[in-house]
């Protein structure tokens, strides 16, 4: 069953267009990668369907909800509940513990402090880092952190996660025993993922891979800017 | 890069404690999941030929309803051939000698773009199912640290390809446009 559906987007950053009427059906449970070369759009599209950011054109389909006409106020309701939003650098909260910062959403979401703490502290053991629960970010590794971020990200239990370079400020272990657990995680809870990312091996992880050159989709896969020797495009 | 070295592979088995030509066979199989398959015979051939090199000696046979099963264990001489390829750094791709390679300057040579393009579209497809594959491998809850060792290998090396794939041809793109501005 299709789950999320971009249809004709558009976007432009000033005269720089990022999107040119981008289509895309996703499925529930499925997990996406969006790959491309850099400026492709690739961030831009996950952005649009995130509802970050609104198209300039074109509609943001969401289980026959358009969101893109939705109010912030709306988007950002709906990102608190049934989406979940990971960056390539986790952006926890400094102040905070891992515990308080993976418990966030929960509490905004208006579930009480205890019950958000025993959840928080349950997707911290998920991904291997519950001795971490009182520590604050800045006394974390990368990895450490990002784990972090991705327990806050899935704590909800969203039903869509978007993520956008997950791993791409981390080693390349560390990287892949965050991707390992999250894509596990994900196909057990039948969470639809859509990651961005610039690597094949990342790429790997998903179901199916969307490659963008110019912000569109590229079906050849090859993600070329430009024509090859003496050929067409 | 270079060929698999099968008997220093059976020798470091054997450095593990004394096995039956089958159990080797298993123990091959099991280490290397993502091998060349090793065939029977070879496993056979390969024990005659440290045998008669004084690598290992039989260590007792054991008679059951099948074949006569001869145990081997591995000599002193065994270990210090082993220790000495242990020690032997592998040349770093001495020829640069891929099908793959091969194919893309043949491909261009022939300047049939098109061909070349249908080509490479196909191979990265190739490529990318497959990286797939061993991902899904590595990340099954079953997997093994042998399963994932093997796959992290081949999906490095899947990843170089695919690297110099589009390195090639961003590379030929520009070339292309140099020649005909």
């Amino acid at each position: 069953m299709t789950q999320l559906q971009a249809r004709a987007l558009v976007k432009s950053y000033g005269p720089t267009p990022a999107l040119r009427g981008l289509t895309l059906d996703v499925a529930e449970g499925e997990i996406v990668a969006v790959t491309g070369p850099s400026g492709c759009g690739k961030s831009t599209l996950l952005h649009c369907l995130a509802g970050i950011l609104r198209p300039d054109a074109g509609e943001v389909i969401w289980r026959d909800h358009r969101i893109d006409t939705w109010s912030e106020a709306a988007r950002s309701r709906l990102r608190r509940t049934d989406f979940g939003v990971l960056f390539q650098f986790g952006q926890l909260v400094a102040e905070l513990t891992a515990a308080e910062n993976v418990a966030l959403p929960l509490l905004l979401a208006g579930t009480g402090r205890r019950a958000a703490r025993t959840a928080a502290l349950t997707w911290l053991d998920r991904f291997g880092v519950a001795e971490l629960a009182d520590v604050r970010p800045g006394e974390m590794s990368g990895g450490q952190q990002q784990r972090c971020a991705t327990a806050r990200a899935l704590v909800t239990e969203p039903q869509v996660l978007f993520a956008d370079e997950p791993t791409g400020a981390l080693d390349t272990l560390a990287g892949e025993q965050v991707l390992t657990q999250l894509v596990r995680l994900a196909r057990r809870q039948r969470t639809t993922v859509l990651m961005v990312t610039h690597e094949p091996r990342i790429a790997a992880y998903a179901d199916r891979e969307i490659v963008m050159r110019d912000g569109a989709i590229d079906h050849t896969g090859l993600g070329l800017d430009a024509p090859m020797a003496g050929g067409t495009r | 890069m270079g060929v698999v070295s099968t008997s220093h592979v059976l020798l470091g088995l054997l450095a593990t404690g004394t096995m039956h030509g089958y159990d080797l066979k298993r123990a091959y199989d099991e280490r290397l999941p993502q091998a060349r398959p090793l065939a029977f015979g070879q496993v056979y051939a390969t024990l005659n030929r440290l045998l008669r090199d004084g690598l290992v000696v039989p260590a007792g046979h054991e008679r059951l309803a099948g074949p006569d099963r001869t145990a081997y264990a591995l000599t002193d001489e065994g270990r210090a051939a082993l220790d000495q390829w242990l020690g032997t750094v592998e040349p770093p791709m001495p020829h640069v000698n891929s099908a793959l390679l091969a194919k893309v300057v043949v491909a261009l040579l022939d300047a049939d773009a098109d061909r070349a393009r249908t080509y490479l579209v196909a191979q990265r497809r190739a490529h990318t199912d497959r990286l797939r594959e061993l991902t899904a491998l590595k990340t099954a809850p079953e997997a093994t640290v042998d399963d994932v060792v093997a796959a992290d290998y081949a999906i490095a090396h899947l990843d170089a390809d695919l690297r110099w794939l589009r390195t090639t041809l961003e590379r030929v793109a520009d070339w292309h446009r140099e020649v005909h501005s």
